[in-house]
């Protein structure tokens, strides 16, 4: 789950990570009330999760209550590569003397945390991989040994952080590090992080991602899932357990096992179709978590017809068909199902399905994955 | 022959009692897999369908002489179970437990090479392995899977995800390919066991033939291993690639299967594989094809 800015700064501080006084706000009243608290200059942050928000016009500087009013106004609904601004974050604004790069991640080849870390900040850090890798250092890190206060110096020393900014650097990477671990993060990175005329070090900006599957031992992470950007599609596939994701086609794909969903995605593309989602629903496959899944398939608007792509293994063909055909007594479909039906028992599948007296137009069924995805195809385009 | 496991390998079950370690320890058991314990802590004493339960893997070896584990614990409990099937001698170890913490994953991974190096963990969130005929230890169902046949060619199969597992096996079967050794490595960040470690096991295993692979996006593991074949695999190989059409930045239900900042894309794995002289079929289907071509030319 990525957080919002404002989320990640709210985490950073959970930890003890320095952020700029400020508030999230909805309206234009909150942003000046929140920019009266925080005190002037303030800026005016929209809040999306998309890159080049400053170019799109959704970063403004705002020196008194009417500045504010007249930005805030401007990026609340201002539509940004897409998303739509429904928040803002605003802050006081700092003055910055120098602008640092920092982030934590795993690398999975290495299997070690891995720390990034460059005196160049507060531009795209890809950027400065192209332009001058040695810019930026790269510290791997055991997981059972952690990051020390020593190692931390040292990699700010070796990042050629200036003496002045060291101590504050070196704190703030202790700090970060803690949040990435025991804050369960993918990802958590400031950029930049900023050096003030006063001597402190900050975090002027804060993206974070974190992990899932960890879930269970955050139940602070539950405002967050409130905030999650999903389309509706995707919402109700989450009230049903279900994983979802939502794309931008015309075949509905249900699919048992993660691996199989991308296969049967990839393979709608190869003949020419494009699919309306990724839906993995594991290896149960009953009547329930199929009408569930038909239920969220049915709900998309852009659905035209419908790829059921099963292979039994420890579950069942005759399982399988039996929930079809009882999910199919639920859900009143409004696309037509193409269902290929493979492995353990999948001929006594086929006949219970066959069996069933479901008419044609409304479930047909194929014997491989490639044939099924050529009727599923055909049918999305009206064939 | 086979890798990892065979006929010999005893095998406990870290959760026996409870629903899913139940029914697929049963299912290992009536396959044939020698499974000679269970271990549910407080529940020492007391028997899972004649399969002895422990209250700890130490005590479970000591009586058993097991020398595998099969763990079936949730996510919260998964990281301790395996450091204390470690810790207990067990030398291969196979989790299926999907939703572990990454980070807890890390520190696993990195406390087994430097504490316990002779331990080799399978997954998590992995189908498990099975040498059919042999030994199976995880969820495949033992039934898909095709006999090795002697004086045949076999092949073995490793793969990242679990239902392709399936498909690839029987992909094989309709074609009667014996299979050798099947693996599952599980679509997690940090596998246990990689690409790689299977690899090289299948290269030297005299009754391994062929091998298919079957990756994900995500990570480059498929990379480092198309440059380990270059290196050392003169066995033929064909492979698969899930995920071509995933969209950017969203993990496609495997924790580790995400394309990130245009890192790890399905079109990349192709393209080291085939440079490594793999024959990548565009579905499973067309994957287990070009292994029939490829058995019908070396036989």
């Amino acid at each position: 789950m990525d957080l919002f800015e404002y989320q990640g700064k709210q985490y950073f501080a959970r930890f003890d990570i320095p952020v700029s006084p400020g508030g999230a706000a909805d309206t234009v009243d909150e942003a000046v009330k929140v920019a009266d608290a925080s005190g002037y200059p303030v800026v005016v942050k929209a809040q999306v999760q998309v890159g080049g928000r400053g170019k799109a016009g959704g970063i403004k500087l705002a020196n008194n209550a009417e500045e504010t009013r007249f930005h805030a106004n401007n990026i609340l609904g201002m539509d940004i590569k897409g998303h739509v601004v429904k928040r803002v974050w605003v802050e006081n604004a700092s003055d910055i003397d120098e602008e640092y790069y920092a982030s934590f991640t795993l690398d999975r080849a290495a299997k070690k945390h891995l720390l990034m870390l460059s005196a160049q900040g507060g531009v795209e850090i890809e950027e400065v991989a192209e332009k001058d890798p040695d810019a930026i250092i790269k510290l791997h890190i055991d997981p059972v040994d952690g990051l020390s206060a020593a190692a931390a110096h040292k990699a700010a020393v070796d990042a050629k952080i200036p003496a002045k900014a060291l101590d504050g650097v070196a704190k703030i990477l202790v700090q970060l590090y803690r949040c990435f671990t025991e804050g369960d993060c993918d990802l958590a990175e400031i950029n930049p992080l900023i050096l003030k005329p006063t001597g402190e070090v900050h975090a002027l900006d804060a993206k974070v991602s974190l992990d899932d599957n960890a879930d269970f031992r955050h139940p602070e992470w539950a405002e967050y899932r409130a905030t999650e950007e999903l389309d509706s599609r995707e919402q109700l596939a989450r009230t049903h357990g279900l994983q979802y994701i939502g794309l931008d086609g015309t075949v509905g794909i249900i699919a048992n096992g993660a691996g199989l969903a991308m296969s049967t995605l990839d393979v709608v593309n190869q003949v020419g179709g494009t699919a309306a989602n990724f839906l993995d629903i594991g290896g149960g496959a009953n009547a329930d978590v199929m009408a569930a899944a038909l239920e969220v398939i049915n709900f998309d608007e852009k659905v035209t017809s419908i790829f059921i792509n099963i292979f039994g293994g420890i579950t069942r063909g005759e399982e399988v068909a039996k929930g079809i055909v009882e999910a199919l007594s639920r859900v009143t479909l409004k696309a037509p199902i193409v269902i290929r039906l493979d492995g353990t028992n999948a001929e006594e599948g086929r006949k219970i399905l066959a069996d069933a007296g479901i008419p044609e137009s409304t479930l047909i069924s194929k014997p491989t994955m490639l044939e099924a995805a050529h009727a599923a195809v055909a049918l999305s385009k009206g064939k | 022959m086979a890798i990892f496991v065979n006929q010999s390998t005893k095998v406990i079950v870290q959760g026996l009692t409870g629903g899913q370690g139940k029914y697929h320890g049963l299912r290992n058991k009536a396959y044939g897999t020698q499974v000679v314990g269970g271990v549910t802590p407080g529940k020492g004493g007391t028997d899972v369908e004649g399969i002895p339960v422990f209250n700890s893997v130490a005590e479970a070896v000591a009586a058993t002489g097991a020398n595998a584990s099969f763990i079936a614990v949730p996510p919260k409990a998964a990281s301790a179970a395996i450091l204390e099937a470690a810790a207990a001698g067990i030398a291969f170890i196979v989790c299926i437990t999907e939703g572990i913490p990454a980070q807890d994953e890390a520190k696993v991974f990195n406390t087994l090479v430097r504490d316990y190096p002779k331990t080799r963990l399978l997954g998590p969130n992995c189908p498990g392995i099975i040498s059919p005929g042999k030994c199976n230890i995880g969820i495949t169902a033992g039934e898909i899977a095709e006999l090795p046949k002697a004086g045949k060619k076999n092949v073995g199969i490793v793969s990242r995800s679990g239902t392709l597992t399936y498909q690839a096996l029987y992909e094989l079967k309709q074609r009667g390919i014996g299979v050798s050794t099947c693996v599952g490595i599980g679509g997690d960040p940090v596998p246990g066991t990689n690409f790689i470690d299977c690899l090289r096991e299948f290269q030297n295993d005299p009754e391994t033939d062929a091998i298919i692979m079957i990756g994900e996006i995500g990570g480059s593991a498929e990379e480092e291993a198309a440059e380990f074949i270059k290196a050392n695999v003169t066995k033929p190989m064909s492979a698969y690639i899930a995920g071509v059409t995933a969209p950017a930045g969203k993990k496609m239900g495997h924790a580790g299967a995400i394309v990130s900042g245009g890192k790890g894309t399905a079109q990349g794995k192709m393209d080291a594989l085939r440079a490594a002289g793999v024959k990548v079929g565009l579905n499973p289907t067309e994957a287990g094809d070009l292994m029939a071509e490829i058995i019908k030319s070396i036989s």
